[in-house]
């Protein structure tokens, strides 16, 4: 057995059955000690790879979760200024020295760690998740690659802060804007897919082990179905799971029993108007009665 | 060397061969820099190299960097490493979706090619250059509109005074915009709490004085693309007044024409002399008042000029009626990735203003859903009356 296999199968152990190409992108950059950039749909399982990893490592999920105008007082670090004040109230009524007193309080312990500064300075190295890096600015990304390739922040006042560890960093990107080309020569890529039949009804097993065989295929079958019409917004892995959910706890054993529990169990998979449109409860009753 | 696999009795080794698989994947066009090569030789020692599917998979995951390197790569490592020792034509599928787009790319080169020459004014068989280009050629024929017009008699210098005014107006709107959206954004950021704590150091730690933190003024860029096709002509007049004062009002804006074919007119327009611009921009817009090709030119910008120029903060204006001779969905698809870079996309149509207007022109029905802003435009007063609608963009 490969190294890299090995690693795909402790990931199925932890519930999440990674595609070969994704199992070997991910030992690559483990072993080269690289960052992993995910693309895909929303709802593959970009994020879920990074959660896994960490149980498996037995380390910290550290997370940046990226959003517009993400700025470094939230991703690396802010100075406490509240306690900063108080401090120099304190200190000026015991009559110390502004050498001393700013000594102090531009010292690590009014130092506020954000995610990126925090993922540097663990003893073992975390997993540092940055998530949707396409949603943050240019200018985050330029600033990200820059960390990603020294493993060091410098703070003004404190000077250059040295990586204890490096930690294992995965980002994932929706598509929402391209990413610049200096980020993905950096990074180890792979592009997660919608998964195969087989591979989903394997997650399916993995996560809800209570539903029947029979009744399994025929969610995965209809979902699979559904993901070819055309959507707006196809359903993603996350979804089939909630569809699962539904169906299971309505106490249903067949897609086919009853098309009014199919009617209502439908909304979790189609969550805008126009697909609920597209795919009305005739031709889900349909594509139901094929997935069989 | 990539043309040919190398055969195994002149083989180098393999760091020489993985060398030449890195130079077979640059000349198709993936984006790899000079460690590349060393980290894909450092995958394969923590992969089983032997098994072709591992060195497989491991050389993807670090040479590939988009969804579409990653679908092309099988062939190109088929090509390299197991055609046995054949030519690479012989070994490639012809037909693979990256081999198409490489050669898409290669004829817009070509056509970008020809208006180099052309932008150089002292030679003036640059217009020759352009008649010869086979695609122009083929259309003008097709709309059978040969006239040739100079631009000097369409536009006057007053009209470009008035122009730079609305322009350097519309671009302040633009910048304004940006800047208050950002501070609304920043949840009560307005106060320089660093610069007030250590400030206050000198007060006893009674912060007298207050700093406030300004978030940097980042003008946006604005990019128009003008039809100049026949059905525009009428609206050519201020259009064109417009694009030359945007230039010579703003140094970051870029400006492109449009009939059959895209030409870049920004550097033609910023000569010093206003006149002396449209001049130049006489002997580019050759096929001026022609047929008008608006899915080819916006896609010609998307894939070409949009990728070095087009970020988040930019503006494409489009300028067009929406009559296009070419299917919609390509107009679609052309705004849709222009979008994808994060910019904002107006469409301005003079025919908007008309009352019971609809959008019914393919082209223009197509490209409602990508626009930010879908508004009338047929005079410079117009133009100028957008300022406060840019303005709540």
């Amino acid at each position: 057995m490969t190294a890299w296999s090995t690693l795909q199968a402790d990931m199925a152990n932890e519930g999440y059955v990674a595609s070969d190409d994704l199992a070997m992108a991910l030992h690559i950059a483990l072993s080269l000690g690289r960052p992993l950039l995910l693309e895909g749909a929303a709802g593959v399982g970009k994020t879920e790879v990074a959660r896994v990893l960490s149980a498996l490592r037995r380390t910290d999920l550290i997370r940046l979760q990226c959003y517009e105008g993400l700025d470094a007082a939230h991703a690396i670090y802010e100075w406490n200024y509240q306690r900063q004040l108080l401090a120099i109230r304190a200190s000026a009524e015991q009559g110390e020295t502004g050498r001393v007193v700013e000594s102090r309080i531009f010292s690590e312990e009014y130092l506020l760690e954000r995610p990126l500064l925090r993922a540097i300075r663990q003893k073992v190295p975390p997993v540092l998740l940055i998530d949707e890096i396409d949603r943050a600015d240019e200018e985050f990304e330029a600033y990200l690659l820059e960390v990603l390739s020294d493993f060091q922040i410098t703070v003004p006042e404190l000077g250059t802060i040295q990586a204890v560890s490096r930690p294992i960093v995965i980002l994932t990107a929706n598509g929402t804007r391209d990413l610049s080309d200096a980020l993905r020569r950096r990074c180890i890529y792979t592009y997660v897919d919608y998964p195969e039949r087989a591979a989903e009804l394997a997650i399916l097993n993995a996560r809800c082990p209570a539903i029947e065989d029979r009744l399994s295929a025929q969610i995965v079958g209809f979902v699979q179905a559904i993901r070819r019409e055309e959507l707006e917004k196809t359903p993603g892995i996350a979804e089939m799971l909630d569809f699962a959910a539904a169906v299971s706890g309505l106490g249903i054993a067949d897609l086919n029993e009853d098309p009014a529990v199919l009617g209502a169990t439908l909304a979790t998979l189609l969550k805008t108007r126009a697909d609920r449109d597209a795919v009305p409860l005739e031709v889900a009753q349909r594509l139901a009665g094929k997935a069989a | 060397m990539s043309r040919v696999t190398r055969f195994a009795a002149r083989d180098t080794g393999p760091a020489a061969r993985m060398a030449g698989f890195m130079a077979h994947l640059r000349s198709h066009g993936l984006n790899l820099g000079v460690g590349a090569c060393e980290d894909a030789l450092a995958a394969l020692t923590c992969v089983e190299a032997a098994r072709p599917e591992d060195a497989r998979r491991a050389l993807r995951a670090v040479c590939a960097g988009t969804q579409e390197e990653a679908a092309g790569f099988d062939a190109l490592f088929d090509a390299y490493w197991m055609s046995g020792g054949r030519v690479r034509e012989k070994a490639v599928p012809t037909k693979t979706p990256k081999r198409e787009q490489r050669s898409s790319e290669f004829s817009d080169q070509g056509a970008s090619g020809g208006e180099g020459k052309a932008e150089s004014p002292e030679t003036d068989p640059g217009a020759e250059a352009m008649e010869m280009d086979g695609e122009g050629r083929l259309v003008a024929s097709r709309a059978a509109n040969l006239m040739k017009k100079d631009l000097r008699d369409i536009v006057s210098a007053s009209d470009i005074r008035a122009a730079e005014k609305v322009a350097a107006r519309l671009g302040a709107a633009l910048r304004d915009r940006r800047s208050r959206r950002r501070k609304a954004a920043a949840k009560g950021q307005g106060m320089d709490f660093r610069r007030v704590v250590r400030r206050s150091l000198a007060t006893g730690g009674e912060p007298l004085r207050l700093y406030r933190k300004t978030r940097p003024d980042r003008p946006m860029k604005i990019v128009a693309l003008v039809d100049v096709s026949g059905s525009m002509t009428v609206y050519a007049r201020p259009f064109l007044a417009f694009l030359a004062g945007l230039m010579r009002a703003d140094p970051n804006a870029d400006a492109y024409l449009f009939h059959t074919r895209l030409v870049r007119i920004a550097a033609a327009l910023r000569d010093e002399d206003p006149m002396r611009a449209l001049n130049r921009l006489t002997l580019l817009a050759d096929g001026f008042g022609g047929g008008s090709k608006i899915g080819a030119a916006l896609e010609q910008f998307a894939k070409g000029h949009a990728r070095g120029s087009v970020d988040g903060r930019t503006v494409v204006m489009v300028l067009s009626d929406g009559y296009d001779t070419e299917p919609a969905s390509r107009t679609a698809a052309a705004l849709e990735r222009v979008k994808k870079r994060g910019a904002k996309v107006i469409w301005l149509n003079p025919l908007k203003g008309w009352r019971d207007y609809a959008p019914v022109a393919g082209a223009m029905a197509a490209a409602l859903p990508h626009l930010d802003m879908f508004a009338p435009a047929a005079t410079l007063e117009d133009l100028a009356g957008l300022a406060p609608a840019l303005e709540g963009l």
